[in-house]
Parts: structure tokens; C-alpha cells; sequence
């Protein structure tokens, strides 16, 4: 593992429970990571393998993906989807040598921000421990250490 | 133009079984067109020319090459720069030169893992384990053979692409019309398409042109065809439990394969607009999965043995992640 690694991380959260989960951990001043971007997804069914395939080609060392618990989808049963989704792509990806811990799928809902955050700090470990992917299509982390260098300063909220 | 006043043609083949020239020769009495309205000035499958010759000519001096393979090694790779320089258009011409196909999926192996199985497999017999030397002396000088590149990329990686023709090979029908447009282009009563389209293909998936019954995918086990006492000749090949690519493949074949009762295996690529053919086909299979127990969707799951080589049989080398990555184990 490379000294001070931090990892490039995707998350894929649903507008119904997960998004507004991360939301509750900001309003309730609940610390994570910021390794992980969220990008806000109407449904865990809506992603596509595509999204994980291209984060992990373009250079994020894992991708997380959360969605409402097992028949709670707004959307009756998408999540359901999106679990087989992922069983099925994390088969996919060990085939070619990405190694399937580097895709979690996780189940919060709106009420369970201290949850999402500790699956996300949990999850960057192991992220960590796993060390960079550093996929062969990625672009270059340059401007990514440049980032790092700078001094992150908190704002109260 | 040539002293006969016919632009001129080519064809060339890289990493390829030769099937894409059999497909060309396979358009039956519209291949005269072709003589007819272009001088053929290389094709090393049909004729003899000499790179030399090639080499000779002025820049963009061919007017339309056909480039069917995939990039393997450096021998391919010059010709496709070659051929790129020379020509006013260069297709990339069936799957392998589009997508990587077949061989694209050497891409799961290391360049060290193909050599062992095929310079040390069971049909081979090579107890002195000898391999192919790059540079070797010989009294009359160094002979060169081309290196062997560390993956198989496609056209597109190494040359500008004007055209692409999927298909492995493209189908009969979809080349002479193909052809029958260039014609038309060259007599000024038709303009070519915008550079960088997939011609010579449909609009939509195979699904959408197969004529079997769909009814409710719901789909409980996975089955590989072999091992089917009996297929249902009218109902869906995927609602058997049969691996059909044809929710991820473009049209354009008729669906030729489903129709004789075998399964899509997806050698017409991904469908206009969807970037990773795989990924598509995971999407629709997780889709029609009739479970929602993890453990029982493992078992299901089981039944796709090779989920990256049906998934990506002729798209390896065109996916996003274009190929495995070798671990440190040698993997």
C-alpha cells in the first residue's frame, strides 16, 4: 500500500433513502471521509454497470452503491435489481482482475445517516487496505495529489 | 485515380480469421460492382502486392480500404498507419477491426499465458520449449519477425477511423449496400453518412427482429444449450434459460442465429448509443433474474460459467475496461 493513499471513490445513492441519509450525517455534523463523491441516482435501479465500469476505467479505486433496504423500494422492487446488478458485475469484474470488494452495494434508508456514514468509513479502509486500482485507462492522478496538497479548512455550518 | 480512371480499392487483413474476405466475396454478383467501379490494388487475401507497393503510392492515392482485424503485433500496427495515410476512407471492417472479437479476448490472458498455450499446449509438441525469437542471426544477416503486442486493440486505437461495419463477419447484405452507397457517392447521387458512424447495421437490437415468442421473462436457471434435451422452437431462447445475447446486440443480421435456434452470442456489437456491450447484458439479465435471495441468485449466477467471455466475446477490446489486468501472481 503507497504511503497517504487517498482513494478516488464513487458513490451511486438513491434520491429516496441513501441521498437523504448522506444529507441527515451533514445536518447532524456526522464525520466521513470525503474520499467519496455521491452522485444522486433516482433509484439504486437505475444504475447501470456502465457507471461503475466507466468510474473504475477512468480512474475511482471503488464504487458504492446505496439503496433502500429489501422491499422498501420507492419504486416497489428496483432494488432488488440493482442487488442482482451487482452480484452479477462483481463476477464480471474478478475476471478481469478487479477485485469484487472494490463494488459495495449498501442498503440505508433516509433515517440511517450515522449508518451510511460508518459503511462509508468502513468502506474506504478496505478500499484503502486494498491500495490504488490505478486502471490502465485511467488519466494520470497529477492533478488529483495537486488537490491534496491544498489546506482543507472546516466551515461551520 | 488510376490510368483506367477507377478509384482504387484495398483490403487488408491484421489479426483476423479471413472470414470478413469470404463475407465480401459472399455478396455474389455485386462483387462485379466492386470490379467494375474500382481498381483493386491490394488485397492481400486475393492477389499479390507487396507493401512495398503500397508504400509507393501517394498519400490518400486509395480511395476506400477495408481493414478487417484486430492490432496484435507491429506488423499490423504499421499497415494500419499505412493504410490510413494512403487512404481517402478507411472502414474498420467486421468485428475484430471494430470491437476486437474473438481474438480480443486473449485480452483475459497475459502475453506470457497465450504464448504457454500455444507454444507448450496438449497439441503441441515442443519439448525443446522453443519460442518465437524477435531478432535472430542468421549468416545472411538479422531476421526480424513483428512483436507481439500486450494486448489486442482495435482500429481505433491506433488510427483515425472513418467507418465502422460490425459483424462477425459483417452480413452479405449489409456490405453490398455499403458498397452500393460508395458507388453512389462516387457517381455524386448520394453524400456518405457523418465520419465516425456504424454503418451496415440496424437501428435497434437483435431481439427486436428475432421472430420467437416473448412472453414473461422470468428466468429461474441458466442452461447452456448443449445440455437441453429439447429447445421450444417458437418461445424466447432467453426465456429457456438459454445465455441469448440479443437484448445487447445491434440488428442488422436478421437475427439469423436465434432464428436457426442458436443463442445471440453478440457479434454485431453494442446497439447504436450503449457504450459497453457487457454492461448492457448485465442490466438485462439481472433484470429478468426471478429471485431476490441472494443466495439463490448465486446459484442462478452459477450458471453463467464465463460471465466476461459470454458477455464480452466480441467486445473485449472495445469495453471500457479493454482488458484484465495482470495481477502480481501472474494471473
Amino acid at each position: 500500500m503507497e504511503n497517504g493513499f487517498e482513494p478516488v471513490m464513487i458513490g451511486f445513492t438513491c434520491n429516496w433513502c441513501s441521498y437523504r441519509a448522506a444529507d441527515l450525517a451533514g445536518t447532524s455534523r456526522v464525520k466521513y471521509p470525503p474520499n467519496v463523491r455521491l452522485i444522486r441516482l433516482m433509484c439504486s435501479g437505475r444504475l447501470d454497470p456502465t457507471f461503475v465500469l466507466k468510474a473504475l476505467s477512468a480512474g475511482a479505486d471503488g464504487v458504492m452503491i446505496t439503496g433502500c433496504h429489501p422491499g422498501e423500494c420507492h419504486y416497489l422492487e428496483q432494488n432488488y435489481k440493482a442487488m442482482r446488478r451487482v452480484m452479477l458485475l462483481k463476477r464480471t469484474i474478478a475476471q478481469m482482475g478487479i477485485e469484487p470488494e472494490r463494488v459495495k452495494l449498501v442498503w440505508a434508508s433516509a433515517a440511517e445517516g450515522i449508518h451510511l456514514a460508518h459503511e462509508i468509513t468502513n468502506f474506504v479502509d478496505e478500499i484503502k487496505a486494498l491500495g490504488p486500482l490505478d486502471w490502465p485507462t485511467a488519466p494520470r492522478r497529477r492533478a488529483l495529489e495537486e488537490i491534496e496538497q491544498l489546506e482543507v479548512e472546516e466551515v461551520p455550518a | 485515380m488510376t490510368e483506367n480512371g477507377k478509384p482504387k480499392f484495398a483490403m487488408y487483413w491484421a489479426a483476423s480469421c479471413g472470414g470478413c474476405e469470404i463475407a465480401v466475396l459472399n455478396i455474389h454478383e455485386a462483387i462485379l460492382d466492386v470490379d467494375a467501379n474500382f481498381e483493386i490494388v491490394f488485397w492481400p487475401v486475393a492477389m499479390d502486392a507487396k507493401y512495398k507497393d503500397v508504400e509507393a503510392m501517394e498519400d490518400g492515392e486509395i480511395f476506400l480500404t477495408l481493414f478487417n482485424g484486430g492490432i496484435r503485433n507491429a506488423e499490423n500496427e504499421h499497415l494500419a498507419h499505412l493504410m490510413r495515410q494512403k487512404s481517402q476512407l478507411l472502414i474498420a471492417f467486421g468485428s475484430c477491426a471494430t470491437e476486437g472479437c474473438i481474438p480480443g479476448l486473449a485480452n483475459l490472458s497475459t502475453s506470457e499465458q497465450i504464448f504457454e498455450t500455444v507454444y507448450q499446449g496438449p497439441s503441441t509438441e515442443n519439448d525443446d520449449s522453443v519460442r518465437p525469437q524477435y531478432m535472430t542471426q542468421m549468416p545472411e544477416g538479422i531476421i526480424e519477425i513483428p512483436i507481439f503486442c500486450p494486448t489486442l486493440r482495435t482500429l481505433q486505437d491506433v488510427v483515425d477511423v472513418d467507418y465502422y461495419i460490425p459483424g462477425c463477419p459483417p452480413e452479405s447484405h449489409q456490405i453490398a449496400a455499403v458498397i452500393g452507397l460508395v458507388i453512389s457517392v462516387l457517381n455524386g447521387e448520394a453524400e456518405l453518412p457523418p465520419k465516425g458512424s456504424t454503418i451496415g447495421v440496424g437501428d435497434s437490437t437483435v431481439c427486436d427482429e428475432c421472430p420467437r415468442e416473448r412472453d414473461v421473462k422470468r428466468i429461474k436457471q441458466f442452461t447452456r444449450i448443449q445440455e437441453l434435451e429439447q429447445i421450444d422452437p417458437d418461445l424466447c431462447l432467453l426465456e429457456q434459460g438459454i445465455l441469448c445475447m440479443g437484448p445487447a446486440t445491434a440488428s442488422g443480421c436478421d437475427s439469423r442465429c436465434p432464428i436457426a435456434g442458436a443463442p445471440c452470442i453478440g457479434c454485431y456489437g453494442p446497439p447504436v448509443g450503449v457504450l459497453d456491450q457487457g454492461a448492457r447484458m448485465m442490466t438485462a439479465l439481472a433484470s429478468v433474474i426471478d429471485s431476490r435471495d441472494p443466495e439463490e441468485i448465486e446459484t442462478i449466477l452459477d450458471g453463467i460459467v464465463d460471465p466476461a467471455g459470454s458477455f464480452y466475446k466480441f467486445s473485449m477490446a472495445h469495453s471500457l475496461l479493454k482488458a484484465a489486468r495482470p495481477s502480481e501472481n501472474g494471473r
